[in-house]
C-alpha cells in the first residue's frame, strides 16, 4: 500500500492544523509517513500544498502521482487534478463541486455551521477524510480534544462527527504496525542533535528555511536549558557563537545562504582563532533573496570556499532527518577535536519535509571534548593557546578555570601564546599547523551510501536531500529492464572530499551522471577538481522545486539510453 | 588588592610614543588591580584597531576578533561564562561604525560588561581618516572637503538607547578614569565608558591640549539618575565637554532576565548528558 494525498489551499485557511492531526494520527496507527509541503512566501492568501503520503513500507521521498486531492480552494483542483489517479477523487466542499466523475463535493461549510463555528470547517474535513480512510475515529476524538482545548473542543468534535457523517469508509487500508516512530523534520532534527550534544546557547538570526531551529531550540530552552538569542544580524549571530565557544560551552548558529553570506569573514575568525564552531546552512535559492520557501542545493561551490584566505573546514551535507540528528551531534565532537569550523549542510525541502523515523538512539551519541589537561601548566609553563604540537592541534584551556593562566585567541597572525606577529617563519608554521587539519580530518570523513550494483555500467552521484528521492528512483530503474546496472553514490560528508569509493566504483562505470539541485553541477565541478573524474551526464534541476523519483528516472532514459 | 604587575604583558608594544592608550591600559590595570580582580577572572575582548590592540597589552584572556564586531563575541562568553569579568576596549571606528549595529542592540540587551571606547575622533590604523566621531569640517586624506557627516554623539545614542550606564573619562584625567573603570565593571549590566584620548599622529585637531581644554568634570552634587539632564549634558560640545557619570540606573541585566542563566552554575560549569534529548521524542509521536 502507498497512498499519495494532497491538501491545497490558500495560506490562512487552516491546511496545516488539518494535515499536521491526519498525519500524526496515520503514524500512531502504525504507518510510514511522508509528508512535503510547497508554501508561497506569503502569510495569507497564495496557494499552498501538503502531500501527506503514507505506506506500511518504509518512505523516502515524495512522489509526483496522487491518489486523494483535499481542495480547500478551486485553484487546488485546477492545478493538481492532472496529476490525479484515474481511481482517485477530489474531495471538497459542495460549493467547489457535486458529486460528478472524481470530483465529490460535500456539505463541509453547513456541517461547520450546524457545529456552532464556521471556524470548524477543517475539522468538518478531518471527519471525512478519518472516516473516508476507515480510520480509528476514537482516538481522533482525543486528539481533536487535546488540539482544541483552549478554542471550543465541543463545537470541533461536532463538527469533526458530522464531517464524518457524510461518507462511508471507502478504503480497506491494511493494519499499520506497532514499531514506536517519530514523526520528525530535518530542522527539528538538527534541534533535538544539538541538545544531545550538550549545546547550551544557540544565536541566529531569522532566515527561512532555517528559522525553524531557532523556534524548536527557544520553545525548549528553560527544560532544555539552552539560551537562544535572536541576534541583530547574522554577523552577531556567528561572532556571539564563536565568542561563547571560545569561553568553553557549546555553541551554534543556523542561518541560509544570504546570512550564511554575511558570516564568512567570521567563519575565517572561528578557523585563525581555532575555536570550534558548528554552523547549520539551510539552502534556498538563490542569489540575493531569490527563491525564500524554495529549495536548491547551490550553496556547495560557495562553501568551500567562503571566507577570504586559506581555512580549514569540514562540510556535511545531511540527507534525512535521522542523520540530521546523529551528524550534528558528531560536528560538535569534530570541531572541538580539531578546533575548526564543522558547516552542516541541509536545504529547505530536507528542513521541511516530516517523515516517520526510529527514535534516536541517545547511547549513539558522545560528547567528546578535546579540552586541555588542567593541572599542566604553572607559572614557568604558562598555558600558550597556539602552542606547536606533533598534530597541529594545540590544547584548549577553558579561560578562567586555571589560576594564574590566560588564553588569548586573537584574529591577526599570531604566535604560539596568541600574541601579533609579522613573522614569516611563524606564519609559515601557522598556515601549516591549521591548513594540517585537513589531513586529520580526510582519516574521519564517511564515505558515500553506496546503493545499488557493486559493478554500475551507470553510477549516480549526488548529495544532501536528493538522497531520498534517488534511493526510490534507484529501486524503480533496478526493476527496469532495459536499464543498464545502475548504482548511486550519495555523499554526505563533502569536505574534505571522501574519494575511495568514487573512484573503485568509476572504474567499471562507462558513465557517472550526477543529480543535483542546481544549475552548475557543483559536486559534478568538485569531484573533478579532487580527482579528475568527471561526469559524462547531469541532471540539474534549479526550478525551486524538489525532484521527485519519477522525475529522475524520466530524466536518466533520456540522458544516458 | 591584587599586585597590578599581575597585569603586566610580556608582549611589546606597538602603539606610537605619546599615544593616549598608554595611560588608557595603565589605568585598566589599575582599575582591575584596586577591584582585586586576578587575571584569570578577567576577559577582555576586542575588534581591530589601534585601541584594539588592548588585550595583548595586557596580561589577561584575551579574544582579538574582527573589525567592528567586539561585542557579539564578548556577548557570548559572558553568556557561557558569568562568572568572567568581560570587557571590551576598542575604538570610536570599530565601536560607532563598523559595529555600529551591535552598539545599538547591546545596550538593550543590558549584559553585564563593560564597553571602553577608545575614542581618539579619528582611524589611526588605517591613517588618518575620518571616524564616526570625527567633528564637522575637519579634512583629512579622504575627506579633502572637511567632514560633512554630522558626528555621532556617542553618549546620548546610549541614554536613548536604554543603555543603563553612560559615562565619559580622558586619560589626561587619570584618576578620575580609574574611578569611572571602575563604576562601569560593577554596575549591573551594560556600562559605556567612552574615553577620549588624543592620536598623536592623525589628529592634529583634538589633541592633548584641546581635550584639557575643552572637558570638564560633572559637579559632585551631580545627578546622574536624571535621564532628562543626562540627555542635555550628553549634547553639550562648544562650551565644555563634560566628564564622569552622566546617566546610571539599575534595571534587571540580560542575566537576570534569563531564566536559564538566572539560576544554577554558570553555563561552561554545567555538567551535559545526550540523555537531556529523551525528554523531547514525545513531541513526535
Amino acid at each position: 500500500m502507498d497512498h499519495n494525498l494532497l491538501i491545497g489551499g490558500s495560506a490562512g485557511q487552516g491546511m496545516d492544523t488539518l494535515s499536521s492531526m491526519l498525519e500524526r494520527h496515520l503514524m500512531r496507527q502504525g504507518y510510514h509517513v511522508f509528508v512535503h509541503k510547497d508554501y508561497m512566501s506569503r502569510v495569507r492568501g497564495g496557494h499552498n500544498f501538503i502531500q501527506i503520503r503514507f505506506s506500511d513500507q518504509p518512505l523516502t521521498s515524495h512522489r509526483h502521482s496522487l491518489d486523494l486531492i483535499v481542495a480547500m480552494d478551486e485553484a487546488t483542483i485546477e492545478e493538481h487534478l492532472p496529476r490525479l489517479h484515474p481511481e482517485g477523487f477530489v474531495l471538497c466542499d459542495e460549493k467547489l463541486g457535486q458529486k460528478e466523475d472524481q470530483i465529490h463535493g460535500f456539505p463541509l461549510e453547513a456541517s461547520a455551521k450546524e457545529a456552532g463555528n464556521p471556524k470548524t470547517f477543517t475539522t468538518a474535513f478531518l471527519g471525512l477524510l478519518v472516516k473516508w480512510y476507515g480510520l480509528d475515529l476514537e482516538t481522533m476524538e482525543g486528539m481533536i480534544i487535546e488540539a482544541f482545548h483552549d478554542k471550543s473542543p465541543e463545537a470541533n468534535l461536532k463538527a469533526f462527527h458530522l464531517g464524518a457523517g457524510l461518507t462511508d469508509a471507502r478504503m480497506d487500508l491494511p493494519p499499520g504496525d506497532t514499531e514506536d516512530r517519530l514523526l520528525i523534520n530535518g530542522n527539528q532534527a538538527i534541534a533535538l542533535g544539538a541538545i544531545a550534544a550538550g549545546v547550551t546557547f544557540y544565536s541566529a538570526y531569522p532566515m527561512t528555511p532555517s528559522t525553524s531551529i531557532m523556534n524548536y531550540l527557544a520553545a525548549k530552552q528553560n527544560e532544555a536549558g539552552i539560551v537562544v538569542e535572536q541576534a541583530e544580524d547574522e554577523i552577531a549571530a556567528i561572532n556571539m557563537a564563536i565568542g561563547a565557544n571560545y569561553a568553553g560551552i557549546r555553541a551554534m548558529t543556523g542561518t541560509s545562504g544570504g546570512g550564511f553570506s554575511l558570516m564568512t569573514e567570521a567563519l575565517g575568525l572561528s578557523a585563525i582563532t581555532e575555536t570550534p564552531l558548528v554552523v547549520a546552512e539551510v539552502q534556498r535559492p538563490g542569489p540575493a533573496t531569490g527563491f525564500p520557501t524554495r529549495t536548491e542545493q547551490s550553496d556547495l561551490s560557495f562553501l568551500l570556499t567562503a571566507s577570504h584566505g586559506e581555512i580549514p573546514r569540514m562540510i556535511t551535507a545531511l540527507r534525512n532527518p535521522e542523520e540530521s540528528f546523529y551528524q550534528t551531534a558528531r560536528a560538535f565532537n569534530l570541531a572541538e577535536k580539531y578546533q575548526l569550523p564543522v558547516l552542516l549542510l541541509s536545504d529547505q525541502y530536507l528542513s521541511d519535509y516530516t517523515v516517520t523515523t526510529e527514535p534516536f538512539d541517545l547511547s549513539r551519541i558522545t560528547i567528546e571534548r578535546h579540552l586541555a589537561d588542567e593541572g599542566a601548566y604553572s607559572e614557568e609553563q604558562p598555558y600558550q593557546r597556539y602552542a606547536w604540537t606533533e598534530n597541529g592541534i594545540s590544547p584548549r584551556l577553558i579561560p578562567g578555570k586555571v589560576s594564574g593562566q590566560v588564553v588569548l585567541a586573537d584574529s591577526d597572525e599570531h604566535d604560539e601564546a596568541g600574541h601579533i606577529t609579522e613573522s614569516a617563519e611563524v606564519r609559515i608554521k601557522m598556515m601549516k599547523k591549521r591548513m594540517g587539519k585537513m589531513e586529520l580530518l580526510k582519516q574521519k570523513v564517511e564515505e558515500p551510501w553506496h546503493l545499488g550494483s557493486d559493478n554500475p555500467k551507470i553510477l549516480l552521484v549526488a548529495w544532501g536531500s536528493t538522497a531520498g528521492p534517488l534511493q526510490e528512483a534507484l529501486q524503480l530503474l533496478q526493476k527496469d529492464k532495459d536499464f543498464p546496472d545502475v548504482a548511486a553514490l550519495v555523499f554526505g560528508d563533502l569536505w574534505p572530499l571522501p574519494v575511495d569509493r568514487l573512484e573503485k566504483l568509476a572504474k567499471s562505470a562507462m558513465s557517472i551522471v550526477n543529480i543535483e539541485q542546481n544549475y552548475t553541477g557543483q559536486l559534478a565541478k568538485l569531484i573533478r577538481q579532487e580527482t579528475g573524474i568527471a561526469c559524462q551526464y547531469s541532471y540539474l534541476k534549479y526550478d525551486g522545486r524538489q525532484m521527485a523519483p519519477q522525475e529522475i528516472v524520466e530524466a536518466l532514459k533520456k540522458e544516458v539510453l | 588588592m591584587t599586585d597590578v604587575k599581575c597585569f603586566h604583558s610580556s608582549d611589546p608594544s606597538a602603539w606610537c610614543p605619546g599615544c593616549g592608550n598608554h595611560a588608557l591600559l595603565a589605568a585598566l590595570k589599575e582599575a582591575l588591580a584596586q577591584l582585586d580582580k586576578n587575571p584569570h577572572e578577567v576577559l577582555v575582548c576586542s575588534g581591530i584597531g589601534q585601541a584594539a590592540k588592548t588585550p595583548h597589552y595586557i596580561n589577561a584572556n584575551g579574544f582579538n576578533g574582527l573589525h567592528g564586531r567586539a561585542l557579539p563575541p564578548a556577548l557570548g562568553a559572558k553568556i557561557a561564562n558569568k562568572d568572567l569579568t568581560v570587557i571590551v576596549n576598542t575604538g570610536d571606528g570599530d565601536s560607532y561604525g563598523e559595529g555600529g549595529n551591535h552598539f545599538i542592540h547591546n545596550m538593550r540587551r543590558n549584559l553585564d560588561i563593560a564597553h571602553f571606547v577608545h575614542d581618539n575622533m579619528i582611524y589611526g590604523l588605517t591613517k588618518g581618516q575620518a571616524s564616526p566621531t570625527t567633528q564637522l569640517k575637519h579634512t583629512t586624506e579622504i575627506q579633502t572637503e572637511g567632514v560633512t557627516l554630522e558626528p555621532i554623539k556617542p553618549l546620548a545614542l546610549a541614554i536613548t538607547m536604554g543603555a543603563t550606564f553612560v559615562a565619559r573619562g580622558f586619560v589626561g584625567e587619570k584618576e578620575q578614569l580609574i574611578v569611572l573603570m571602575k563604576a562601569a565593571i560593577t554596575h549591573p549590566g551594560y556600562a559605556l565608558l567612552d574615553i577620549f584620548q588624543p592620536c598623536v599622529v592623525f589628529n592634529k585637531v583634538n589633541t592633548f591640549q584641546w581635550y584639557k581644554e575643552n572637558t570638564y568634570t560633572l559637579p559632585e552634587d551631580y545627578d546622574s539618575s536624571d535621564k532628562q539632564q543626562a540627555l542635555q549634558k550628553a549634547f553639550e560640545w562648544e562650551d565644555g565637554i563634560p566628564l564622569g557619570i552622566l546617566y546610571q540606573e539599575r534595571k534587571p541585566t540580560y542575566t537576570e532576565q534569563r531564566e536559564v542563566l538566572r539560576e544554577g552554575p554558570a553555563l561552561v560549569d554545567r555538567k551535559l548528558s545526550p540523555e537531556r534529548a529523551a525528554a523531547f521524542f514525545d513531541d513526535f509521536r
